[in-house]
């Protein structure tokens, strides 16, 4: 039946000349240059506001180096910017910054990445699940929730486990380090497990074929063949320490920039000057004002540098697989 | 860890010479001469493209190489509840290339997997019945699955060389057996022992993903006899590659018999061919919407080409299999 039918609709529809379409457009298709403009205004948008950003930063920037010598900013080991006779010297916030960020990751990498060997590696399925998604909810935890953990649980047990420092007043610049450092584990735990899933199980199974134990795959093969997104993870991680704000105005406290090394006593960080001292009652082109401009154009310029080193050494120690 | 020189799982070997069902009747010295036990049916399959020259060694009198290595007792392999092989019994000979051919998803790699116990890596597989290996039960309450993997080396389907160099990829082995001295030996020895020397002498610290896919994996090939194992399994060695890298592995796998007892995976017919001195041959039962891999026939491979025994084997190796 059907098969005569189309035999005889065949022919006809050949007979019966079919108007070749045109090949000019219809009518102008103006709606597509629309959503094009509109898509390109918006990646323009994100453009010129970090050019925006990077302008505002500048001019009161060039602005304090009118009056402050950059050597003199450099270099100083005195930092206060607001008294008559300020100090300008930025070294103390620089190594308060540096401090944090240094005992972040001290705490941050061990635990970041022997927790992502273990749920990568380790972990059976179960598990994984549940603690995976936990440690993704974790990262977006508010900084102030883990700044108030630092200022009332983990200061007072730090003195209690440490008894022997020389504790003074109700903050301290270590245990500021420690709350960032646990700030940013689940960030270097989660990104450095993607990395190591990512790794191809037949790289695995080579390994456990030549007699390696999970230990030795896991170290020797997955961990090398992962590195250069565990070294995005880190890098990802101490800029988040580097500009990190809430926590260290809580725990380290704001005041007393100081170069005392003292972890057990209160510092300030470059973060938590500009924090501290932006508040809305500074007039605009004074000094100070001048000042929280240069020190923000300064940890712009520390978190490009690491960015750029982090390229660079993701690209050198690529283990390529395919 | 143990760092025992015998492993474990190689003790005493109550070896079962002699006669045995699968052993050749006829000794024929030469392979080409053909007919061998052949009745009518074997004049036929003489014409196939596919009847070629088996291996060497079909020399009379070599009792050595009917040494049992693994003996099959009624092997089944599932995942979960599905069984993707069932009943498999077979004796693997010593210093013998056994090729296992038929269908995709026959089972192959899954019982090849059986062999060195890296289907334990999967966590849904089961192993029921029993592999013995010189005597001893290979899925034995006793037996480590790492060291089984010491002795029982294995060569992928895909080459899988690590990101690291061609050095390291071939010291990966006995570095983790423990071995420390004499390293640039046991590597030049194995590289040697894989036809691959020549060609990276020279750069033998550049990373072993710069090789071509037929280097790398002779690359794989070298690694696997670093630790020197008496067993290596090969999975499709080589369905990644060119026919002229092909042929080179084919060569290097026939000079390799003269050291090791070689399992080989293949749907290549003419590889199997080519290089096996025992075929078995797999098919699939589907009953119930359930498909489950089975051993249809296995003996010499100049047998199985020239004279199988059943139906189904015919029909796949003259090309008449779906
Ligand atoms: N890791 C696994 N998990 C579940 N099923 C598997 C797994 N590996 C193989 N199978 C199943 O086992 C059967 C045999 O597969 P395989 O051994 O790879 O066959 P072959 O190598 O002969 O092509 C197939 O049906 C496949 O789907
Ligand atoms: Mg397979």
């Amino acid at each position: 039946m059907t098969a005569s039918q189309r035999g005889s609709v065949s022919p006809e529809a050949g007979a019966e000349e079919t108007p070749r379409r045109p090949l000019g457009a219809a009518r102008p298709r103006h709606g597509e240059k629309v959503v094009k403009g509109f898509l390109a205004l918006c990646a323009a948008l994100s453009v010129g506001v970090t050019i925006a950003i990077v302008v505002s930063l500048l001019t009161p920037t060039i602005g304090f180096f009118r009056e402050v010598s950059v050597v003199e900013f450099l270099t100083g080991t005195q930092w206060s910017p607001g008294f008559a006779r300020g100090e300008f010297g930025v070294l103390p916030i620089v190594v308060g910054t540096l401090t944090v960020v240094v005992i972040a990751l001290l705490v941050a990498i061990p635990i970041g990445l022997l927790s992502a060997i273990y749920l990568a590696e380790y972990a059976p399925r179960r598990v994984r699940a549940v603690i995976k998604p936990a440690l993704e909810v974790l990262e977006g935890i508010p900084t102030v929730a883990i700044g108030l953990f630092g200022l009332f649980l983990l200061r007072p047990l730090a003195e209690q486990i440490f008894p022997f420092m020389n504790w003074r007043g109700d903050f301290s610049i270590g245990v500021a380090g420690v709350a960032v450092g646990l700030l940013i584990v689940p960030l270097i735990a989660s990104v450095s497990e993607d990395a190591m899933r990512s790794v191809p199980g037949g790289l695995r199974e080579g390994a456990y074929a030549l007699g390696a134990n999970k230990m030795r795959v896991s170290l020797r093969v997955v961990f090398p063949a992962a590195i250069s997104g565990i070294v995005a993870a880190v890098v990802l991680a101490m800029s988040r320490a580097i500009g990190e704000t809430m926590i260290v105005l809580l725990v380290a406290g704001a005041g007393n920039p100081n170069l005392s090394f003292d972890l057990a006593r209160g510092a300030q960080t470059m973060t938590a000057y500009i924090g501290g001292t932006a508040t809305g009652d500074i007039a605009t082109g004074t000094t100070v004002y001048n000042t929280i401009f240069a020190v923000g154009s300064l940890l712009f310029l520390m978190t490009l540098v690491v960015n750029l080193f982090a390229i660079r050494l993701v690209r050198r120690f690529r283990e390529v697989y395919e | 860890m143990t760092t025992d020189k015998d492993a474990p799982i190689s003790g005493e070997m109550p070896r079962n010479e002699g006669t045995d069902a699968t052993a050749p009747a006829d000794p024929g010295p030469d392979a080409d001469g053909g007919p061998g036990t052949g009745g009518a049916a074997g004049t036929e399959n003489l014409d196939s493209p596919l009847h070629l020259r088996p291996a060497e060694l079909r020399g009379g009198g070599e009792v050595e190489h009917r040494d049992k290595v693994f003996e099959l007792r009624k092997v089944s392999v599932s995942y979960g509840s599905h069984r993707a092989v069932g009943d498999v019994s077979m004796d693997v000979f010593q210093r013998n290339i056994t090729a296992l051919i038929g269908p995709s998803g026959c089972g192959k790699s899954t019982l090849l997997r059986c062999l060195n116990r890296m289907n334990d890596l999967v966590p849904s597989a089961r192993v029921d019945g029993e592999v013995i290996y010189h005597g001893e039960n290979l899925y034995g309450p006793r037996v480590d699955p790492v060291q089984v993997r010491k002795v029982i080396g294995m060569v992928f389907q895909k080459p899988n060389p690590f990101p690291k160099s061609i050095y390291d990829n071939v010291a990966f082995g006995p570095r983790t057996m423990g071995i420390k001295q004499n390293m640039d030996d046991i590597v030049e020895e194995a590289l040697r022992g894989a036809a691959l020397w020549d060609e990276v002498k020279d750069k033998l610290t550049s990373n072993g993903l710069s090789l071509s896919g037929g280097q790398q994996q002779r690359l794989c090939i070298a690694r696997a006899i670093a630790v020197k194992p008496e067993v290596v399994l090969m999975d499709e060695p080589c369905s990644a590659l060119d026919p002229i890298a092909t042929l080179k592995i084919e060569d290097l796998i026939r000079q390799l018999k003269d050291e090791y007892t070689i399992v080989i995976v293949t749907h290549n017919m003419q590889q199997a061919a080519r290089v096996s001195d025992m075929t078995a041959f797999f098919s699939v039962r589907t009953s119930e919407g359930k498909r489950t891999g089975e051993l249809v026939e296995y003996d010499d491979t100049e047998k199985i080409f020239s004279t199988p025994a059943d139906r189904r084997t015919e029909d796949y190796i003259s090309g008449r299999f779906g």
